[in-house]
């Protein structure tokens, strides 16, 4: 018997064919969709959407559009880092975009400043108890843990009692939404201290996001931790039977889904420098769109951080290309639609050609 | 009494109005092979899914390694050295063949609770020393398990079962899928268990496979024990009529 490194009992195998992982698809697609907008704009526009087409500034890239398009899908996807681990384990978590406007309200309340251009800002929400001016790590904490107990709850209720995540976390979504309006009456919360302002500033939301990607990326491919949330999303049962403990896993995927709702929204508000109740409305749907779009299946089992990162490019690659080339807003969504659809028609396709392949 | 591996008195699981297994009353000691034969829908992979806590039993009591046990669910019954090839094989299709065999029991470089670091090279190494021993061939053990063969998954699920040290191994009919070649070499592992010692209960519909592996043949009918037959003094044909109901053995009659 000749054995290769990569089988065993001697069938041939070329490691040279090796077939192709989706997250190239996903790149590719993202670089198909910038050329288009690419030659939309020469066609409509006269102007490029990449490249810096003016002499007062340097550089060959339009580095400026270039951060706005990561910018602007930094917190919406560090939700998706989260989603897309609820998603591998077969769940859903509608509730993040709800968590994100319930815990910036709260944290935000924990670091507002005491006075405002000299005055005392007596509208502060912990004024009278003297809360106001208090060191960074407060608000900070007091977010972490709100979106971590937000995610608990899901994760509990998901483990235990057997409801599905689409309900759980529906219950979440209107019950955490509940919070955020009952906390101040629906009165905003702003004026945050400086060095809370300074977490959402400029381009840190993005350095937030790499780094999240980045470690939750890491976990998932080289962890027990990963193997068993892929293990779950592929055959619960077999997970089962196999000795993971399947319950608690779940309550931990939900818990750091939640916890990074917790992040987004301590960067969100910073950024905004306010906090409302409505905030975070239809994040959850974006973030999970994000996570389809780079190729993480619904039906669980399959997909990347990798896969994520770039869904979530593919985004604001979209929402400013059609702000560069004048679109209304309507088109935006409209559009925004079609693909997220378009993604879960072609893991349909995807998994049943597989399926058949294994039914041969 | 030491001697007795595992025991079940009276064990009992009703699916809603189905009595899948009634009042099994069965016994297995270290050393020793038994088969359990009976025909579809017998309660054969019941039994095995009540002694392996994949299901809470409705009734009865089971004693394991000498102690009564009450597993809550099957990593306890593994942790207690119980292995099981279970007849849906339990493989995540959508990981490759190492993280299968080690699912649930990775080995790690780094010790961080749930985040420990995988050792992905020891258990690559380790899955093309326990697919040997089965004689499975296998182009890309890379490959995710969908993209395998019916065979092949089976040699897998039996791989993961031979590589980890147990007191008492299940198969439930491990070798239905696999070709004669493959066949031969499950054969052969179960010889060397039966030459370290180690008890096993083969589930098999295979009688010349039985006969030649297994000391004692214990047989299921409709949810009941009808029979417990050592090999030298049964044939074929006797334990053929056992499955079929043309003989009970007196001590089961009133189950029958
Ligand atoms: N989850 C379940 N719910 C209801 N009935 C079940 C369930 N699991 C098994 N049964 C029934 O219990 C009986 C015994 O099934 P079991 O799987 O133990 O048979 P078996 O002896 O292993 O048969 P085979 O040789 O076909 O594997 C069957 O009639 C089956 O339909
Ligand atoms: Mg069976």
């Amino acid at each position: 018997m000749t054995d290769t490194t990569h089988g065993i009992g001697g069938l041939t195998f070329d490691p040279k064919k090796r077939s192709m992982p989706p997250e190239i698809g996903v790149a590719i697609a993202l670089v198909l969709i910038t050329l288009a907008f690419e030659a939309l704009g020469w066609m409509l526009m006269n102007d490029s959407f990449l490249f810096n087409t003016r002499d007062t500034v340097d550089g060959i890239f339009n580095v400026a559009r270039l951060k706005i398009i990561i910018l602007q899908v930094s917190i919406i996807g560090i939700i998706a880092i989260g989603v897309t681990q609820v998603i591998i384990t077969g769940g859903i978590d509608l509730s993040s975009g709800s968590v994100v406007g319930a815990t910036a309200m709260i944290a935000m309340s924990f670091a507002q400043a005491g006075e405002i251009y000299g005055n005392p800002n007596d509208r502060a929400v912990f004024f009278e108890q003297g809360l106001v001016d208090l060191p960074l790590i407060m608000p900070i904490i007091v977010g972490l843990a709100c979106g971590l107990f937000a995610g608990l709850i899901n994760g509990l209720l998901i483990a235990y009692t057997k409801i599905p995540p689409f309900i759980a976390t529906l219950g979440m979504m209107v019950a955490a939404r509940g919070v955020a309006k009952w906390w101040t009456k629906g009165q905003p919360v702003s004026f945050p201290t400086d060095s809370y302002a300074a977490l959402g500033a400029g381009m840190t939301p993005v350095f937030i996001f790499a780094g999240i990607a980045i470690l939750f990326g890491l976990a998932l491919r080289y962890t027990v931790y990963g193997k068993h949330t892929y293990a779950i999303g592929s055959s619960e049962d077999a997970a089962r039977m196999s000795g993971i403990k399947v319950a608690r896993h779940k309550v931990l995927v939900y818990a750091l889904a939640g916890l990074l709702a917790g992040v987004a929204a301590l960067v969100l508000s910073s950024k905004n420098l306010t906090a409302q109740a409505g905030m975070g409305t239809m994040y959850e749907l974006d973030a999970i769109a994000m996570a389809v779009i780079g190729g993480v299946s619904l039906s669980g089992g399959r997909g990347s951080i990798t896969g994520t990162v770039l869904g979530a490019m593919i985004f604001g690659v979209i929402i400013s290309g059609f702000t560069f080339l004048k679109l209304d807003a309507y088109y935006q969504e409209m559009v925004k639609g079609a693909i997220i659809v378009g993604a879960v028609v072609l893991d349909q396709w995807r998994q049943r050609r597989t399926s058949m392949r294994a039914a041969k | 009494m030491t001697d007795v591996v595992l025991r079940t008195e009276g064990l009992t699981k009703h699916y809603g109005g189905v009595h899948a297994l009634e009042d099994a009353n069965f016994e297995i000691r270290r050393g020793e092979h038994v088969a359990i034969m009976g025909d579809n829908g017998a309660g054969k992979s019941t039994f095995v899914r009540q002694i392996t806590a994949v299901e809470q039993r409705t009734k009865g009591k089971v004693w394991f390694d000498g102690k009564y046990v009450e597993f809550h669910d099957p990593l306890e019954a593994r942790e207690a050295g119980i292995e099981t090839v279970f007849q849906t094989l339990a493989l995540a299709d959508h990981l490759n063949v190492p993280d299968n065999l080690f699912l649930g029991r990775e080995i790690i470089k780094f010790n961080l609770g749930p985040f420990s670091i995988l050792d992905y090279k020891a258990m690559r190494e380790a899955t093309i020393a326990g697919l040997q021993k089965t004689g499975v061939k296998i182009p890309n053990i890379n490959n995710t398990i969908q993209n395998m063969s019916g065979g092949q998954r089976q040699c897998v699920a039996i791989a993961r079962t031979a590589t980890f040290k147990s007191k008492l191994i299940i198969m439930d009919e491990p070798t239905a899928a696999l070709g004669v070649q493959e066949t031969a070499q499950v054969e052969n592992i179960i010889r060397t268990l039966k030459e370290q010692g180690e008890p096993v209960i083969l589930i098999s519909h295979n009688m010349r496979q039985v006969m030649d592996l297994m000391d004692r043949i214990v047989v299921f009918r409709r949810g009941r024990i009808v029979a417990d037959l050592r090999k030298e003094e049964t044939d074929g044909q006797d334990v053929v009529a056992y499955i079929t109901g043309a003989k009970t053995q007196e001590q089961f009659a009133g189950a029958a």
